[in-house]
């Protein structure tokens, strides 16, 4: 059985709406988590990006200046001098399937629909500490490797060419999003 | 912690993509322990978000007391985007919000609400008693969901609010398959 120290990690909470960061705050302190930094707003979260180097991103979708789609598009920024690679929660009252398929194109590492839960929170930092994916650069996209089923007969446009098909036994951001796990 | 150095990352090239792999660095948060020795986060922190239950009322008066305002400003000033999106983030948050809060007939209709903006063709075109009554329901729900036989209405309420709203936008993007596909889609409802 595995256990986070939370006290070693440093999150990063973005939303606007200032009872969610609390209970965000909140759930965080109470895993036992020290460093917990917020932002109101895109791009003081972009700011406070670079400035604490956090561990861990946890984003609300809809956001002043630029929201949270914005945000993982700034951040995944492969040639930046900042860490491009950090695991990005998506915390959102966004439900739809298109907007989880959205959030996984800008290189969002997890999707959690709210209502939040302190256990459907959990889960997902536990996994981004976990089982982090391996990134992937295209010409269009950079961030965690998208695939999580074993759909190897996809030739679609965007089959990437020249390795086996390798795939990522997990459930896609889709499952993950309608359950807890 | 962060941060790997670039020596620790290795990048394998191939036609049309790199794979990008480097040692995981949040490995040294991650600790083996006894099944004995395990304490309980999750049912820590919902102890401590039940310790904040004494402030959700409040907490969701200000959300709706937000939502009753911003339509205020649009039934004076009409659909300016700025007014339109101040309407559509009060209902949104609530409809994020309300269920954690104690209230998830009030998050049902505040996603209702939320699609009926999205997706309306023309919101000048929109009857206004939709939004009143999304809006009036959502008022009345928080203002007095205190007694069990009440939440039972709220729910009812909530799923024939829905009903009406969705019946209203499958007629209005009859011409729109783009939305119809979004509007007649399964919701993302967490399990728990």
């Amino acid at each position: 059985m595995f256990r986070i120290d939370f006290n070693k990690l440093r999150f990063l909470v973005c939303d606007d709406n200032p009872h969610m960061r609390r209970i965000l705050r909140t759930l965080l302190h109470s895993f036992g988590a020290r460093e917990v930094y917020e932002a109101e707003d895109g791009a003081t979260a972009l700011e406070m990006y670079s400035h604490y180097v956090p561990d861990i991103v946890i984003s609300d979708w809809a956001m002043p200046i630029f929201d949270g789609l914005e945000l993982a598009q700034m951040i995944r920024q492969p040639e930046s001098k900042g860490n491009p690679y950090a695991p990005i929660i998506m915390l959102t009252g966004h439900s739809e399937k298109r907007r989880v398929t959205v959030a996984r194109d800008a290189g969002v590492t997890e999707f959690l629909a709210k209502p939040i839960s302190a256990k459907g929170l959990y889960q997902r930092i536990l996994n981004v500490v976990a089982n982090p994916r391996p990134f992937i650069k295209t010409k269009t996209y950079f961030g965690p490797d998208r695939r999580r089923n074993t759909n190897s007969a996809y030739m679609g446009p965007e089959r990437r060419v020249g390795e086996k098909h390798e795939v990522l036994q997990q459930p896609s951001l889709l499952d993950k999003a309608r359950s807890t796990i | 912690m962060a941060k790997n150095s670039a020596k620790d990352i290795e990048v394998k090239a191939f036609a049309t993509h790199q794979i990008i792999t480097q040692p995981n660095p949040l490995r040294k948060v991650l600790r083996r322990v006894e099944a004995k020795d395990a304490d309980d986060p999750v049912g820590r922190a919902e102890q401590a978000l039940a310790s904040l239950a004494g402030e959700f009322k409040d907490w969701m008066a200000i959300e709706v007391e937000r939502l009753s305002a911003a339509w205020t400003a649009v039934q004076k000033h009409g659909f300016t985007k700025e007014l339109r999106d101040e309407l559509f983030h009060a209902a949104h948050d609530i409809k994020g919000d309300a269920a954690t809060f104690g209230f998830p007939s009030a998050a049902g209709i505040a996603e209702s609400l939320c699609r009926v903006i999205e997706h309306a063709p023309d919101l000048e075109k929109v009857p206004a008693e939709l939004f009143t009554h999304h809006i009036n329901a959502i008022l009345a729900i928080v203002h007095e969901n205190t007694r069990l036989d009440r939440i039972s209405v709220s729910a009812e309420l909530s799923r024939r609010l829905r009903k009406v709203a969705d019946d209203y936008l499958t007629q209005v993007n009859r011409d729109r398959p783009e939305h119809l596909e979004v509007i007649l889609a399964p919701t993302i409802a967490p399990v728990d």
